[in-house]
């Protein structure tokens, strides 16, 4: 017989009780965890069609010009003092305080260049990068592997008779065409893609680079505080954010995500109440019980035990079921909620340690007073009782 | 040396204006091994002198001393102590926690006790027989008659050995038979050498004892 085997034996006895306390602290914990998790499992889906989506961060060479551009028709630029961004300085983005966001960087190098006596545009790019961001480039032929092997736009093939296979030649260069790719409906259509560093020796632009898209996983990062990041890396480019669609649904998660915390945060006031008042009812129906511990030599401090032990195996138990339940309701949530018909549930040991940490947290507090009060009774209550 | 020492106690209660005095001096000394029973009407004060023997009352004048310890001079947490190792309590409604098995309501006391889980069980068990309850250890209070759940409240006073025991009206809810059976048994244990302090209104009851305290209006007669 210690302390403890009051408590249990109580509990044992009173099940009913028992039961209503831990569903009442338990909802409250299972509504914390579905709204956690769904949220989390959410922004893990959008993050993971943000790569599908491409860049959502430019860097182009900083200049002190005006671009004469008019319903997306380029009519060439007054352009003066135009800095150049060195490929080196590429490096300076893995460096950023939110670089573990940043999915891939894709430089480019971009000049005019002659291919059967015709002008194209020369994209030297990283393939394995460029591939990576841009996963939905359909490719007829092979991916391109050597610094021979050259990929080319649907309209750029058209416009050459070039298939794969096919041999070119670019000043006095033999090159492959490794592969086409399928309509985009981009610029990507008329351009002749060549491997990073032979089309910086081609156009003439070693270790320089045009242009370079960057793809960055952003849920908590915000896309406005890494283009400031990168811009103070490199202060002669110029950092731009794209994508403010997904920076919208991002908006948009994060607004529900203030949402769920608010209601959460109401279910468990709520659930924490029900403990309060179920505990103080409890106490006061024992308040013999109590003064007969008190008369036979229990100190206040045993009476908080038995008390506070009570509430913290209910709130375990609370804990353990809430998150489980928690879990299932995402579960049947989430395809609902999510964008993609296949967004994966997001298990995290930080919402299930923290779910169980929270009822215990919550189920002591909302005891403490309780247990107080029973700690205060006067043992002679016991003998007025009789 | 007297095992309780009681002088000029007095208690006063106050409920808005009115001040009612349930006890107005008593001064009593028991000697170790007595079997006392206070009688006294009803609300001449018998429960009011109980609590204050017991260490749970402050009395509001008076001393009382128990086995050379002035008892209300105990700091903080040290009367419930003192109880615990002192002190065993018959309640006159048995007061059994329902949801506890004899013994382990005999264990009770012994829950704060630093003792192995064995010696708490055999203590509980010896406890338990010296009543004539060894083949009831695991009924719980409800499966148990008004005796027997009586039987298990003495138990549970005397499991570790206190000193002193207080008993108030043991014998008011049970019928007569069992209220002999009771008697004999207070009466037994006192034999053993224990101390027995009992409130009772009924004069039978005083027959089992060695010396009679009448209260009347908060005061010794």
């Amino acid at each position: 017989m210690k302390l403890h085997t009051i408590s249990i034996n109580n509990l044992k006895r009173r099940k009913a009780k028992m039961a209503f306390l831990t569903i009442g602290l338990m909802v409250g914990i299972a509504t914390i965890v579905t709204l956690v998790t769904l949220t989390r499992s959410m922004s893990r889906d959008i993050e993971s069609k943000m790569d599908e989506f491409g860049a959502n961060i430019l860097i182009t060479p900083r200049s002190n010009g005006l671009s004469m551009n008019y319903g997306g028709i380029a009519l060439g630029g007054v352009s003066f003092d135009q800095h150049e961004i060195r490929e080196e300085d590429l490096a300076k983005i893995k460096t950023i305080e939110n670089r573990k966001n940043i999915s891939v960087v894709s430089p480019k190098v971009l000049g005019g260049a002659k291919i059967n006596s015709r002008d194209v545009l020369l994209a030297g790019v990283n393939f394995e990068s460029e591939l990576k961001m841009k996963q939905w480039w359909k490719i007829f032929g092979n991916e391109p592997k050597s610094d021979h092997d050259i990929l080319l736009g649907s309209d750029a093939s058209k416009l050459l008779d070039l298939s794969p296979g096919d041999n070119l030649s670019i000043k006095g260069e033999t090159f492959k065409v490794a592969g086409v790719l399928d309509q985009t409906g981009s610029q990507d259509d008329a351009l002749v893609f060549a491997s990073l560093a032979k089309a910086q020796k081609l156009l003439g632009k070693a270790g320089k680079i045009s242009m370079a898209e960057v793809a960055a996983l952003c849920s908590g990062c915000p896309i406005g505080d890494m283009v400031t990041q990168i811009a103070e890396k490199i202060p002669d480019a110029k950092v731009s954010a794209i994508q403010q669609v997904v920076e919208g649904r991002l908006k948009a998660l994060d607004q529900f995500k203030r949402f769920s915390y608010a209601m959460a945060g109401v279910v468990v006031f709520i659930g924490s109440l029900i403990v309060f008042v179920t505990m103080m009812a409890s106490v006061n129906e024992r308040t013999t019980e109590i003064g007969v511990f008190r008369a036979i030599g229990f100190r206040k401090s045993h009476i908080m035990q038995i008390i506070l032990l009570e509430a913290a195996i209910v709130s375990l138990l609370a804990g353990f079921l809430g998150y489980a339940a928690g879990m299932g309701g995402a579960r049947l949530a989430l395809p609902f909620m999510a964008e993609s018909k296949n967004a994966q549930l997001v298990w995290d040991t930080t919402v299930a340690f923290g779910s169980i940490g929270l009822a215990l947290t919550l189920g002591l507090l909302a005891s403490l007073y309780p247990a107080l009060h029973a700690s205060k009774m006067d043992p002679t209550e016991a003998l007025r009782a009789l | 040396m007297a095992l309780i020492e009681i002088k000029n106690v007095k208690k006063q209660y106050t409920s808005g204006d009115d001040v009612v005095e349930a006890l107005r001096g008593v001064d009593i000394s028991i000697e170790a091994g007595e079997f006392i029973t206070i009688m006294g009407q009803s609300g001449s004060g018998k429960s009011t002198l109980l609590s204050v023997l017991g260490g749970m009352n402050h009395p509001t004048m008076g001393d009382v001393e128990m086995a050379g310890v002035k008892l209300y001079q105990l700091p903080g947490e040290k009367l419930a102590d003192f109880r615990s190792q002192n002190l065993g309590f018959v309640f006159q409604s048995f007061n059994l926690i329902s949801y506890l098995t004899a013994s382990e309501n005999v264990m009770l006391p012994l829950a704060i006790v630093k003792m192995s889980r064995p010696a708490k069980r055999s203590a509980a068990r010896q406890a338990l027989e010296r009543v004539g309850l060894a083949g009831k250890l695991d009924r719980l209070p409800n499966q148990l008659s008004g005796g027997e759940q009586e039987r298990v409240a003495i138990a549970r006073a005397i499991v570790n050995n206190p000193q002193i025991l207080l008993a108030d009206e043991p014998t008011g809810n049970l019928d007569s038979k069992t209220s002999e059976e009771v008697m004999a048994l207070f009466r037994e244990l006192n034999g053993a050498g224990q101390t027995v302090v009992m409130v009772t209104h009924n004069p039978e009851n005083s027959a089992y004892s060695n010396r009679t305290i009448t209260l009347k209006d908060g005061m010794v007669i």
